[in-house]
């Protein structure tokens, strides 16, 4: 099952990118996706049936309006920082706690979070994701949590769990 | 006119983040507006193109290529900022804090 959904998805995906129908560039694009599915499909998601929900789109939909304005907001943070004189940062690495379980969500959420105001996903040990942050607001470990994953991980959870 | 003001800021962007690069003091800092302002600037650039040519050819693959961009800028960067961490490189003055270095083997 999961080999036949990645297949029909990197199919489209190549249709998509090519932007012809003529045989030959479907032969192609079926092989190439054939070769695809069979070298990454184990790594695809586990639980198909989750492709069927519809509530998970609605929540994929407002997900993606809030990560949008986030983006925006990151990169004028960013740009900021960049412009100023005096260049105000203070960055470190921090340690902050997961919620979210499957690899499909950990991984959108590592993706979130290195697009999102000033903050770079260096690694996964456990339950906890290490940060990279160019601007430290507090000394609190337990505060870290809400400011760097807080905006997305409830929405996560209810796309991807 | 629009897909000139959406291209305009996203060059605008692309030059802040090649910016950051020089002005930051270390690799992690360069990294973070090398992936943001970049890929944000990018995107914009992209999103013109599908404004000023509509749903055609060009319109859809640039369109196509805003999540590719999207997913290739977020993993090279995770991969980069490890990759500078395992390799030694130590974190800039202005540093407070490194949480990873204690559990890293």
């Amino acid at each position: 099952m999961r080999f036949i959904a990645l297949f029909i998805i990197l199919l489209v995906f190549w249709l998509l990118i090519t932007f012809s129908l003529t045989l030959a560039n479907i032969v192609v694009g079926a092989v190439a996706a054939l070769i695809g599915a069979l070298l990454f499909g184990k790594y695809f998601v586990h639980n198909l049936y989750k492709f069927g929900q519809p509530k998970r789109y609605y929540w994929f939909v407002i997900y993606l309006g809030i990560f949008i304005w986030e983006v925006l907001k990151a990169n004028f943070d960013v740009a900021y920082r960049v412009i100023h004189p005096a260049m105000p940062i203070k960055p470190g690495i921090v340690r902050v706690p997961l919620e979210v379980k499957s690899e499909i969500a950990r991984t959108m959420l590592a993706n979130s979070i290195t697009m999102t105001p000033g903050t770079i996903t260096v690694d996964i040990i456990g339950d906890d994701i290490f940060v990279h942050w160019i601007y430290v607001k507090s000394d609190k470990p337990e505060e870290y949590a809400r400011e760097v994953s807080g905006r997305f991980e409830k929405y996560i959870k209810k796309i991807f769990e | 006119m629009v897909s000139t003001i959406i291209i305009t800021i996203g060059i605008a962007f692309n030059f802040l983040g090649c910016l950051g690069l020089i002005r930051f003091p270390d690799v992690y800092n360069r990294l973070q507006s090398a992936t943001k302002c970049v890929t944000l600037g990018t995107c914009s650039i992209l999103l013109g193109v599908l404004v000023h040519y509509g749903f055609v050819e060009v319109g859809v693959k640039a369109l196509i290529a805003i999540p590719l961009l999207f997913f290739a800028a977020t993993v090279g960067a995770h991969a980069l900022v490890r990759g500078s961490h395992i390799a030694g490189i130590k974190l800039g003055d202005k540093s407070v804090k490194d949480d990873y270095k204690e559990v890293e083997k």
